[in-house]
């Protein structure tokens, strides 16, 4: 097959599963890596049914769902951003140990500068603190090709792989070729029969076992020829790059000739044979790192008395952020560019809640409800509603991870910040909002907890939420008292009823849930739109 | 041969779009291509910005040094400005004129147009109104695309191309919309352009 599509990255890592012979894609939506299982779940394969392909509630279910898939013997993937590695991290660090029987690769997708992220965590770490292979893709061709690399790899050695991407790569299109397709395998349980019983004496074995592979592992990363060390003639620097560090180093040498000897490094473990090569052959090294200066780090070792290490640590790159081309410009001595500056009068321009925004009202009827109160009361979440943090509103005190307004809110209480509020989104309550609840409820903490509900995964752009429907159910279901569940219409014209429930609520010495429900706006004009489109369409009845 | 461009404009916007044809037509006359997208929070109504490359040989780096770029294409005159660190110093400053106000603290129009009347290579026009004429008043966008064409290094026949392909679905008078759009915006180029 030599049709070249134009795909990002994202999508290449997507359609290589499909090409591999995947048999299921689980996933939570979370920029820079949602784009993966949407292309997968508007494939063919996926709409007839051939490709079990959706939305998890959280990033923890869809690792232990593909887990088990790859349990029965077929092909599976999970992705995730990074931070939703966190929240797989128990069962994505305990499948390193179980192994894989099918192929099992688990995609986290960073967020260097955090373009649309709290933080800007190296999953290569988790990876190596999880003793798994690590695959880095250097552009969209190198990503499309290592998933069927990976799924290889994944089932001969009997392991999870990690395939770590970062924005630029997932958000970014090129040129992709793609290879034969391969079927799908059938079902074949693990020969031995206690590989995925983790109990302290197989366990015991198995990790030995994962202990031995790391050779292994490192074997393939010399002979994969993912890792590739390129000679050159002017040895006073040696360049050491991962993953997309590679492309911005090439785009400074227009000829494509560089002086120095390069190691380009995409697989981890690093075969130590290749670091030593250019190591001993070198007066110095830079080391250009899409992320933490990890491979930096332990070349320098923990005295740095070998030869110069060149990198984040000593300044020659900044140690936070991601690369571009400038940066490893200035790093290897040439010359900075820089166009005009941004003239003065040109104003930021932040986002903002779209014009129609069911939450524009809730934050706007809630904050008016705390107007006999204090401020810094309010425990926010994950999502669009965030946004709330800026001008115009300034209504939400804290934004940490998936889930943590109800139990940050449950803590203030406890710690005597009455009443304490806290704002989630239906698909991050479903996501981690429900336990957080629980803690309430068993000890009656005096919480408002508004669900603001617009029926959708919004800031990932409209996906499935998991709690639609069911979001009273859950909460009666855990033990919240019926006369404290309370669904607004969140429109200025419910106001004087809205306001009235919220203040009530406040007062109440208990849990009490509030759902502003209304769909968001980008979702409903979509719906519109095919409702139209389908209405245009004659029906053949 | 190299087009670095710089698609520029506010979530929501649809700048893709016209990275969409650029592609198709760079794709059909056998040039490389990098597209960088802005997917995420910064869609809701923040600045947002594209970097597309062409060229005629393989491209390293999915985004454009600074002092490098070509091209800023821009569907806003504000956005347009937030990128000349990227511009290189004979770089084409091609800008739509009709404002997209969403925020409270947006520059005064003529002060707007000074920067970008003191910027030497440009063409600013309000691809709104042309549109509107034409009596496609969505076809703004690709005014714009008509505007910056003198400047891609791609034939106009391949643009043309491109649009009536991506178009093709929506029918012969959406084709001829976007086909005039293109036009206005390119003539509008050519007559300004020196």
């Amino acid at each position: 097959m030599d049709q070249k599509l134009m795909l990002l990255g994202d999508e290449a890592i997507a359609q290589a599963a499909i090409d591999a012979g995947m048999s299921g894609i689980y996933a939570y939506p979370g920029t820079p890596s949602t784009e993966i299982t949407e292309y997968v779940m508007q494939s063919k394969e996926a709409r007839s049914g051939q490709i079990r392909a959706g939305w998890s509630t959280n990033e923890k279910t869809a690792m232990e769902s593909a887990l088990g898939m790859s349990y029965t013997g077929k092909r599976a993937m999970v992705c995730m951003k990074h931070v939703g590695l966190n929240v797989a991290a128990d069962p994505f660090i305990n499948s390193a140990i179980t192994g894989a029987n099918g192929g099992l690769i688990i995609v986290s997708a960073d967020d260097p500068s955090m373009h649309s992220s709290q933080n800007e965590q190296d999953s290569r770490v988790l990876g190596k603190f999880a003793l798994m292979p690590v695959l880095e893709p250097t552009n969209q061709q190198n990503a499309y090709d290592m998933v069927h690399y990976g799924f290889e790899m994944s089932e001969k050695l009997g392991v999870p792989v990690l395939m770590r991407i970062t924005t630029r790569l997932a958000h970014s299109r090129a040129g992709v070729i793609r290879k034969e397709s391969r079927k799908q395998n059938e079902i074949n349980l693990p020969k031995d029969s206690g590989q995925f019983i983790l109990l302290p004496a197989i366990a015991r074995r198995q990790y030995k076992e994962l202990l031995k592979k790391q050779e292994i592992f490192e074997s393939w990363s010399l002979t994969s020829g993912f890792n590739v060390f390129t000679d050159g003639d002017n040895k006073s620097l040696g360049v050491i790059t991962t993953g997309i560090a590679h492309n911005y180093l090439f785009e400074n040498y227009p000829d494509r000739h560089i002086p120095y000897p390069v190691l380009k490094v995409a697989q981890y473990p690093v075969p130590k044979a290749l670091v030593e090569k250019i190591y001993n052959s070198c007066d110095a090294i830079l080391v250009l790192e899409e992320g933490y200066p990890i491979l930096e780090e332990s070349l320098r070792g923990f005295l740095n008395l070998g030869k110069t290490i060149h990198g984040r640590l000593d300044g020659t790159v900044p140690r936070e952020g991601e690369l571009n081309p400038n940066i490893v410009a200035v790093a290897l001595g040439m010359e900075d560019t820089h166009g005009k500056d941004i003239p003065s009068i040109v104003a930021s321009r932040p986002p903002s809640l779209c014009k129609g925004c069911p939450h524009i009202y809730s934050y706007n009827a809630l904050t008016e409800a705390l107007s006999k109160w204090s401020k810094g009361r309010v425990f926010s979440d994950i999502g669009c509603y965030t946004l709330g943090a800026l001008d115009p509103f300034d209504a939400i005190n804290t934004c940490v991870d998936m889930g943590a307004s109800i139990t940050m809110a449950k803590g203030a209480a406890d710690a005597g910040l009455l009443p304490a509020v806290a704002v989630i989104g239906d698909s991050t309550f479903a996501h981690s909002g429900i336990t957080g609840l629980i803690d309430c409820v068993k000890e009656k903490s005096q919480v408002t907890i508004m669900i603001l509900d617009n029926e959708t995964t919004a800031m990932t752009g409209g996906q499935d939420s998991s709690a639609f429907g069911r979001i009273e159910d859950i909460c009666t279901g855990v033990g919240v008292s019926k006369d404290h569940i309370f669904v607004l219409n969140p429109s200025p014209k419910y106001h004087q009823e809205n306001l009235a429930i919220l203040k009530q609520e406040l007062d109440y010495q208990g849990v009490s849930v509030i759902i502003p429900r209304r769909e968001c706006i980008q979702t409903a004009l979509k719906h519109i739109k095919e409702n139209k489109k389908a209405e245009s369409v004659p029906s053949e009845n | 041969m190299k087009r670095d461009i710089i698609l520029a404009g506010v979530g929501g916007q649809g700048i893709l779009s016209i990275a969409t044809t650029i592609g198709a037509a760079a794709l059909n006359t056998g040039l490389h291509l990098k597209q960088a997208e802005v997917h995420g929070m910064s869609q809701r109504g923040g600045d947002v910005s594209s970097n597309l490359r062409i060229a005629d040989h393989e491209i390293a780096s999915d985004l454009i040094p600074y002092g490098k770029a070509d091209l800023i294409i821009s569907v806003e005159p504000m956005e347009s400005l937030r990128y000349l660190p990227l511009l290189s110093p004979g770089g084409w400053l091609i800008t739509n004129t009709k404002p997209f106000i969403n925020i409270t603290d947006y520059p005064k129009m003529e002060d707007l147009m000074a920067e970008i009347e003191n910027f030497g290579n440009h063409i600013a026009l309000d691809a709104d109104q042309v549109a509107k004429d034409l009596g496609s008043a969505r076809s703004a966008n690709m005014v714009i695309l008509g505007a910056a064409s003198p400047f891609l290094g791609i034939d106009f026949s391949e643009l043309q191309d491109a649009v009536r392909r991506i178009f093709g679905r929506k029918g012969d008078e959406i084709v001829k919309l976007n086909l005039d759009a293109l036009q206005a915006g390119r003539d509008y180029a050519l007559a300004h352009k020196n």
